[in-house]
């Protein structure tokens, strides 16, 4: 019997430690996030690292100004929440409350499909397409811009914003559709005044979620923004704090690469706190 | 009847109507032309040779014959580690766990951990596995970097089943006289096996899409490995390949026909999801 107890204890044992795991890889991004960001900030002083208007990591005098990068990751990250979210929303409402049952399950299966095609395809069409055209249509030299970033992000957040959305608006319950109906409000009323009401949080949540998308995308923005360390202008080759990490760590060393995890560590404090807001998003969502 | 309805709710429902339709065309025209775009440009490229060799500087061919292998390699060396790490995190949670605040912190970690964009996974997976673990940009540091992205998905996929459980199974179980690990070997785990496999094509599609975090962790190589010997080895995967044809190389015909390789497995692997999701639900309902 005794022996019984003890295999169990054992099992429970192990058990504890895999549900653990995941707060150890937590700790372990965060500790050698920290540890190895920490010291080029320290080297550079906070002051000019995260107000420096140049970065110059290859230049004889070298200037690690990230202020560029994180101004270029909050204006394309707001400039796709812009245009998808609207997008997202209103399609979410008609296919969650207007849609015939037939027709939202094969637009439930698009967007999951373009949620699942990878960044870098997004890349390359954008690379192609979407670069010449904007070339050509508001005459610049170059198209690989912000504005071309702000497009494929969009694109990229909009399954997101549909499919939470659509779960927190499928999630309304019926009786307050029914009453603003029977008060006299038409359909269309009624899902704007009552439904996406009643679901706000659920559509807050899919806001933030799209914001750590964008924010957080690294390969396709690097094959349309241009990548030159310029402050961000709509019609400008632009550098966000991923495509900073992803387009020069291959080849730094030293002082360069540290700030690179300096880099990192900006754009993870960022994250956090998105998913601070997110988390606080879906607590109200579940409370109400 | 007549309509009472005034002139300003006409105006305002049908520009509702109208700014959804125009939304939803946008989102089907957007699936429609990513699909259609990226066949057109990549299948006429896809040959025998292309799929089955890899690139020769002295035919000057390029094939991806090591891209399909690697990317094959990184599927199975990450599915290996997460699954048990995924399942135990999940009957960890639902059938051990009795103190809450444990719990919410492991919950909150996991939910964190899907938050996290891949490059900082892909810079934290060369400073711990490639650096600190001595692993080289390898296959098997790539998966392992692959092992904690997709951690998330297979708790969060196991736990929903495990809920479905009922719980007289567990209480017929114990009455019987059953330990604690028998209930689970006997009847937790067998009735989890349909989020494991949910989990595991969702997981799939992760990582055959990922690339930002296995630039820096498994590397650009293009040779043919065995699995072992691959594994050890730097090599790209499919993604990886695409970009480094396309964004260093400027071989846009390799990228589109390797962008339609991908797309014709995402496509699979979607269908794959919803039509085992279906599945099980039938069987559930009976």
């Amino acid at each position: 019997m005794k022996k019984k107890q003890l295999v169990e204890n054992i099992i429970h044992g192990v058990f504890l430690i895999l549900g653990l795991i995941t707060v150890g890889c937590v700790l372990l991004i965060t500790v050698y996030l920290v540890i190895s960001g920490i010291p080029a900030i320290m080297e550079i002083g906070f002051n000019d690292f995260i107000f420096g208007k140049t970065w110059a990591s290859t230049a004889a005098q070298p200037q690690y100004g990230i202020l560029p990068f994180i101004l270029t990751s909050i204006y394309g990250t707001a400039g796709a929440i812009a245009i998808g979210v609207p997008i997202g929303f209103l399609c979410s409402v008609y296919l969650s409350k207007m849609a015939k049952p037939k027709f939202k399950a094969i637009m439930e299966s698009a967007v999951s499909l373009l949620a699942g095609i990878p960044s870098v395809i997004y890349g390359l069409v954008g690379m192609l397409v979407l670069v010449p055209a904007i070339r050509e249509l508001f005459d610049i030299p170059d198209g690989a811009s912000l504005f071309a970033a702000i497009i494929v992000l969009a694109i990229m957040i909009l399954p997101s914003i549909i499919k939470v959305s659509m779960t927190a608006l499928d999630a309304v319950p019926k009786e307050y559709e029914d009453a603003s109906l029977a008060l006299g409000a038409t359909d269309v009323e009624t899902y704007f005044k009552i439904s996406v009401p009643a679901a706000k949080s659920g559509i807050a949540a899919a806001v933030v979620l799209g914001v750590g998308r964008a924010i957080g995308e690294a390969m396709a923005v690097m094959m349309v923004s241009g990548n030159a360390p310029n402050m961000p202008e709509l019609f400008q080759s632009v550098r966000f704090l991923t495509t900073a990490v992803a387009s020069e760590m291959a080849y730094s060393s030293g002082l360069q690469q540290q700030a690179l995890f300096s880099i990192a560590l900006v754009l993870f404090l960022f994250i956090m706190l998105i998913n601070a807001t997110l988390n606080f998003f879906l607590k109200r969502e579940k409370g109400e | 009847m007549k309509s009472q309805i005034s002139n300003k709710r006409k105006i305002f429902i049908f520009t509702m109507k109208l700014l959804m339709w125009i939304s939803v065309i946008i989102t089907m025209a957007l699936v429609l032309f990513m699909v259609i775009y990226v066949m057109a440009k990549g299948l006429p490229n896809i040959t025998y040779q292309f799929l089955s060799t890899k690139p020769s500087y002295l035919s000057d061919t390029i094939g991806i014959l090591p891209n399909i292998l690697n990317t094959v390699y990184i599927v199975i060396a990450t599915l290996v580690f997460v699954i048990p790490l995924g399942v135990g995190a999940a009957i960890y949670l639902t059938e051990y766990a009795s103190n809450k605040k444990l719990v919410s912190i492991i919950e909150y970690a996991s939910e964190t951990l899907s938050g996290i964009p891949s490059i900082i996974y892909g810079l934290v997976g060369m400073l711990f596995f490639c650096q600190f673990l001595n692993m080289k940009t390898s296959i098997l540091a790539g998966a392992f970097t692959l092992v904690i992205m997709n951690l998330p998905i297979i708790m969060r996929t196991t736990q929903e089943s495990l809920k479905t459980v009922p719980q007289s199974y567990r209480e017929g179980a114990f009455g019987l006289g059953a330990g604690k690990w028998r209930v689970i070997r006997t009847v937790v785990l067998p009735g989890c096996v349909d989020g494991v496999i949910t989990g595991c094509i969702l997981s799939i599609g992760r990582i055959l899409g990922e690339s930002a975090a296995l630039l820096f962790t498994a590397g650009f190589a293009h040779a043919v490995n065995g699995f072992i010997e691959g594994l050890f080895s730097s090599g790209a995967t499919l993604t990886v390949a695409l970009y480094v044809y396309a964004k260093e190389r400027g071989e846009f015909e390799v990228a589109f026909a390797t962008a339609a390789v991908l797309m014709i497995l995402t496509i699979i692997i979607n269908l794959a999801a919803t039509m085992v999701s279906r599945y099980f639900n039938k069987r559930r309902s009976i």
